[in-house]
């Protein structure tokens, strides 16, 4: 056996360390994964609608037999045919939720990450407003709402509260995530000179990515949430506006069949920034983030 | 049997760096080292040898610059500027760990260093010949994860070797891999030392590991770490299979470990 020293790539010992990170990196991910993951996946996506369908069946069956009025509870066919009916002023208020919510998420992603980087970067910030952001988040925001629907116009008022509670969890997640950087990683930036702002570009920022982008995800239901608690806060003196009152005028109608649809809209609202904040998670950190990586068992 | 001496070897050329009584006390009272002094000559390859918490991490991190001693000195070699090539103030690092960002690829990492100092002039061209000198050009786009244990040490070391520093400290950068790659990993240290000149500064707490690798092997006592004993390794580069095996060689790790039992005797741990 000829142990040598060979600096090159021919030899025995690094080839076989390559051959079995190539077959790592080249087979892992497709192929092997394909054949087990693909009934796998499936299941995932079909059992959750047959889930659904059993659901709405044996809900319609119980409305249809039992002749229950539609002011008691509408069936399934009703509130599809009032999606379609009323579908001019549902997507009116669907588009002025959905602007808030993403705007309040918007301004919740921004706020929360700057305010984290300002933080970590001065002690004294940290401790002189820490605890406000703490307060403004653990005080209920249905009790803040009418009290800021009272100072401000409506719909600065419902973007306000959609903010409030969006902007917690990206500030604590941004700020344990910028503390998690590994301690041998921030001496070789220290021996290596770098200086405040590199440390925080190249070091802290990629590696609280994953932490971001987990305050992110909740962020993004909670943005809705926040709106919609305002918009109800708002009630009737709101000048007809988002989903949430438009749920709360119908009730006053006892139009139950316009507030399955509202809700059914709410609620696709939600699933549907959550599987894009999902999917944007997925994208960054699918290369490296232990959390992204299928692993073959 | 090969005549080991137990006494320093004569001084032919200057220190590059030199501790002189050096200590360093914590926080919470640990006493890490006490009136350690040491020289480094260029262009030597010296081993800090010792049980685990004897403070050979500590010096290194002295050595560094990333902490700072509490009693005692760090002399440097004057050299004209502080840029100059030869400027023993050019230090490599390698870590325990790889300590690779997971969220750069093997070519970014490498990078690094130069990103951080502004050399990026030439960088793609340095990275690549940083890469190749550890038989890892091939894995230029590869993610750290994508890496073997073995692999993502040669980055680590290649990413200390990407700024050609005059001096490398390493931090028993091979102690968490298998022999067999530890194996291949000394060889191929050797090699890069032996063509590139450079000084190395090794930690290990590897009897083995040291006498195959060093010129001289520093002996330490634990807590409070101190030099108890330093061992010149006599026998010629470049060294191989055949030294490791050798008689000599055996003699060499039987003296050291005499050294090294005779040294963790002398305190408590």
């Amino acid at each position: 056996m000829d142990c040598r020293v060979k600096p090159g790539n021919d030899d025995p010992i690094l080839d076989r360390d390559k051959r079995e990170t190539l077959q790592e990196t080249m087979t892992d991910p497709r192929p092997k994964n394909e054949a087990p993951a693909r009934p796998d996946r499936a299941l995932r996506v079909l059992l959750p609608i047959a889930v659904l369908a059993l659901v709405v069946a044996l809900w319609e069956a119980v409305v249809r037999v039992g002749h229950i009025p539609p002011y008691v509870l509408p069936s399934p066919q009703l509130i599809y045919s009032t999606l379609l009916s009323d579908w001019a002023m549902l997507s009116a208020a669907l588009l002025v939720t959905l602007t808030t919510t993403l705007e309040g998420f918007f301004l919740a992603a921004v706020g929360g990450v700057a305010l984290a980087v300002l933080f970590n970067q001065s002690r004294v910030i940290e401790y002189s407003l820490y605890p406000y952001a703490v307060i403004l988040q653990v005080t209920p925001i249905v009790a803040i709402a009418p009290l800021l629907l009272v100072y401000l116009p409506q719909p600065a008022a419902v973007l306000a509260c959609a903010w409030i509670v969006a902007f917690f969890p990206v500030l604590a997640n941004t700020t344990l995530g910028l503390r998690s950087v590994d301690r041998n990683l921030a001496d070789l930036f220290r021996l290596y000179g770098a200086t405040r702002w590199q440390v925080l570009r190249e070091l802290k920022l990629p590696a609280a990515l994953p932490y971001i982008l987990g305050g992110l995800k909740i962020a993004g239901g909670l943005s809705l949430i926040g709106a919609v608690v305002a918009e109800i806060a708002a009630g009737s003196a709101g000048a007809g506006s988002g989903l949430a009152y438009v749920i709360v005028e119908a009730g006053y109608r006892l139009n139950i069949p316009r507030m399955f649809a509202a809700l059914l809209l709410l609620s696709l609202t939600g699933i549907v920034i959550f599987f894009a904040l999902s999917l944007v998670s997925h994208l960054l950190l699918r290369r490296w983030h232990e959390s992204a990586i299928v692993q073959e068992v | 049997m090969p005549a080991p001496s137990s006494a320093p070897s004569p001084p032919a050329i200057a220190a590059v760096v030199a501790l002189d009584g050096v200590g360093k006390t914590f926080a919470n009272g640990v006493v890490a080292l006490a009136r350690l002094s040491l020289d480094v000559r260029l262009g030597q390859f010296v081993s800090l040898l010792g049980p685990s918490g004897c403070g050979k991490s500590t010096a290194l991190r002295i050595i560094a610059g990333l902490s700072e001693p509490t009693g005692g000195r760090v002399e440097w070699r004057e050299t004209k500027s502080a840029d100059d090539a030869a400027n023993p103030r050019r230090i490599g690092f390698v870590f325990q760990e790889p300590t690779l960002m997971p969220w750069a690829t093997v070519a970014a990492n490498v990078r690094l260093p130069l990103k951080l100092k502004g050399l990026e002039a030439d960088a793609p061209a340095r990275v690549t010949a940083a890469l190749a000198r550890v038989g890892l050009a091939d894995f230029a786009a590869s993610y750290p994860r994508e890496l073997s244990g073995g692999m993502k040490m040669r980055t680590s070391i290649a990413r200390a070797l990407v700024t050609e520093p005059a001096l490398m400290l390493m931090d028993e950068p091979f102690a968490a891999l298998d022999e067999i790659t530890r194996f291949r990993l000394n060889d191929d240290l050797l090699a890069l030392w032996q063509s590139l000149g450079k000084t190395v500064v090794f930690v290990t707490h590897s009897v083995f590991e040291s006498v195959y690798l060093s010129q001289r092997i520093v002996v330490m006592t634990p807590r409070p770490g101190r030099v108890f004993t330093e061992v010149v390794i006599d026998a010629p580069h470049p060294r191989d299979q055949r030294f490791r095996t050798s008689a000599e060689y055996a003699g060499y790790c039987r003296l050291v470990s005499e050294a090294l039992a005779e040294a963790s005797s002398v305190s408590v741990c």
